[in-house]
């Protein structure tokens, strides 16, 4: 109100240093950013003798070569399969999951709430270190007791990828779902639906941009897990992360191959995070920084 | 299950009988929404037990047993070492308990410049962002790619840029600058530590500059002007309202970022392969190496449980300070 009183100085504007010292930073950190981005890229189009030698900025000769050997040297194929489906069926169902619990936890008062959000929160200080044995240790009984294999199969890594994203989607969701209304899902009730037509049909499309911001989540820890991946995994089963060291274990050390490989399964999830990173900033500010 | 079945029934029955139907379904209505939470809740809670509850404890009764990979088929049948393990661990005299130490002391160190670094870079580039520009947009989408980037396919690409011969990193040093007389070892010596931090920072800061970010749009327009109107310059109004309003943020911000980065394995793990140099030899691969490695797993199991309290500690005491912190800054 009083800014448009005094119009001329209320846009004050920043003084000379903001601008040069802004410039010189992002100049910097675009450098820092981008160089391993670039090198990535142009190694992808060199030859062989270009990155066995010296490093070269330029390739002597561009060529696609190495994309089309990445697909003989290693099944990469078959690792980018594994890596979709247990990447794809943790996201899945680790968002749902959290959509459920994060809705109990914004909408019902219960007894055991606050030792719940804390517990599941607090599993995100164990290191991975310590659970990894005794996990392996469960699965291998499960299968020996149930037949269930979960041990070396991709349903045994789905199972414990999506418990990796649980804990952080839960928490954010409850923020998100707090920022919605409790009138709209009351009004849901009073004309019929039940709790769960009231959450699917009101609260879960008014929360659209945390649920996606959710799911980039899962998906991104799921398709970089790399420890779980390299104990878990099979010949069969093995997804991308232990998959991709195989260029490396030959007497050659195939760099540009590896590049076009780490390439190739990167472009999927930074396309899919860049293009819907404007929920995630979305689904962060009304979620989890609030 | 008794208590949920009638609530069901009454559900299908409930549309036919508008009459009948409030005195027969209050009783199990009431049941079915004290039901309703905790049924919601029931897979996330189910989940969380068996992949991270119950294996913690199991690792906690392994840290008394002398488990080698005899006793892996039937792992209850391991005999038990009391505190053995824990005494080997703590003995830092001896060579296990001595490289257990350096190994932790360096995780703090790195952990902290890590840490500190991504914290800085992250609120700097948001900060600078925060005001509309040309290009904004595109370097916002370009500083998100490392976050973005699958752990293994940026860490792999810096062990090609680390490499002794045919790397970037020397090239430039050593051939372009000539700051260096020879060509460095960036992957094995004490350089490690460089290299490890640098790759951690360049995947890390991403991510407090999103957060960070996401803190900056929760704050009032109306700060900004009031400010203004008084007189305060840009680099006042960051320090005075920008900074302060962060706190909360920051407070989360930070302790996510040193529990990550503590327990870090994929970064070392991709950089250096099983075996960490010295130099950089940071706790998780440590463990994961006494346990998998050498095999032994009771050992491994106590130094995991030892790795649990120093966090659960530093947490509970950061926490602490924090939030009182917070608290007479409100007064």
């Amino acid at each position: 109100m009083s800014s448009t009183s005094q119009a001329p100085r209320s846009p004050m504007a920043p003084p000379r240093s903001f601008f040069w010292s802004r410039r010189i930073f992002l100049t910097l950190l675009t450098g820092f950013v981008l160089v391993p981005v670039y090198v990535m890229v142009s190694s992808s189009l060199k030859p062989l003798a270009d990155v066995t030698g010296k490093f070269r900025w330029l390739p002597s000769e561009l060529t696609i070569r190495p994309y089309i050997d990445i697909w003989s040297t290693i099944p990469l194929a078959r690792y980018f399969v594994n890596s979709l489906i247990v990447a794809g069926a943790a996201t899945v169902c680790s968002v749902v999951i959290a959509v459920f619990a994060a809705y109990a936890v914004s909408r019902y008062d219960f007894r055991g709430k606050r030792v719940f959000t804390v517990t599941v929160l607090s599993t995100q200080m164990l290191p991975g270190i310590l659970f990894l044995l005794p996990l392996f240790l469960i699965y291998v009984n499960i299968g020996n007791a149930t037949g269930i294999a979960l041990f070396g199969s991709r349903g045994g890594l789905i199972l414990t990828y999506l418990t990796f994203s649980l804990p952080f989607s839960i928490w954010m969701l409850i923020g998100y779902f707090d920022s919605v209304p409790r009138d709209l899902d009351e009004a849901a009730l009073v004309d019929g639906c039940g709790p769960l037509g009231a959450l699917f049909r009101v609260v879960v499309p008014a929360a659209i941009p945390g649920i996606v911001a959710v799911a980039v989540y899962a998906f991104m820890t799921a398709w970089g897990e790399v420890l779980f991946a390299s104990v878990m995994t099979n010949d069969t089963t093995r997804t991308l992360a232990v998959g991709l060291q195989g260029y490396s274990t030959l007497n050659n050390v195939y760099w540009n191959q590896i590049m076009a490989a780490s390439l190739v399964v990167s472009v999927p999830v930074v396309a899919g995070f860049l293009l819907l990173q404007r929920y995630l900033v979305a689904g962060l500010t009304a979620g989890a920084v609030k | 299950m008794t208590t949920t079945a009638p609530a069901e029934a009454d559900l299908h029955d409930s549309p036919s009988g508008a009459a009948e139907r409030t005195p027969r379904f209050r009783r199990p209505g009431r049941l079915r929404r004290i039901g309703l939470p905790y049924l919601l809740l029931l897979p996330a809670l189910i989940l969380e037990l068996l992949v991270h509850l119950v294996p913690m404890v199991m690792g906690m009764v392994m840290s008394f047993k002398e488990l080698t990979q005899f006793y892996i088929r039937d792992w209850g049948a391991a005999p038990w070492a009391g505190l053995d393990n824990y005494k080997v661990s703590v003995d830092f005299d001896a060579p296990v308990g001595e490289a257990l130490l350096r190994s932790f002391l360096i995780t703090v160190a790195f952990t902290v410049l890590s840490v500190g670094l991504c914290w800085l870079i992250g609120t700097a580039a948001a900060i600078y962002l925060q005001d509309p520009f040309r290009g904004r947009g595109l370097l916002r989408a370009l500083f998100l790619v490392p976050y973005a980037l699958p752990v293994y396919a940026a860490v792999i690409t810096w062990v090609f840029m680390f490499q002794h011969d045919n790397g970037l990193v020397n090239h430039v040093l050593h051939d372009q600058l000539g700051l260096t007389d020879k060509p460095s070892f960036w992957l094995i010596g004490d350089n490690s530590f460089v290299a490890l931090l640098v790759v951690s920072v360049w995947k890390g800061w991403p991510f407090a500059f999103l957060i960070v970010m996401a803190g900056l749009q929760n704050i009032p327009k109306e700060q900004y002007e009031a400010a203004a109107l008084d007189g305060a310059g840009m680099w006042q109004q960051i320090r005075r309202i920008t900074l302060p309003s962060l706190r909360p943020v920051n407070q989360v911000l930070v302790l996510v970022l040193f529990l990550w980065t503590f327990n870090d394995f994929n970064t070392p793990y991709v950089l250096f392969g099983k075996t960490a140099p010295e130099a950089a030899d940071l706790i998780s691969v440590h463990i994961y190496q006494a346990s998998f490695v050498t095999w032994n797993f009771g050992t491994g199991s106590a130094m995991s449980v030892l790795l649990l309290l120093f966090l659960l500690v530093v947490t509970g005491v950061y926490l602490l300070l924090t939030s009182r912190g917070r608290k007479t800054a409100d007064v």
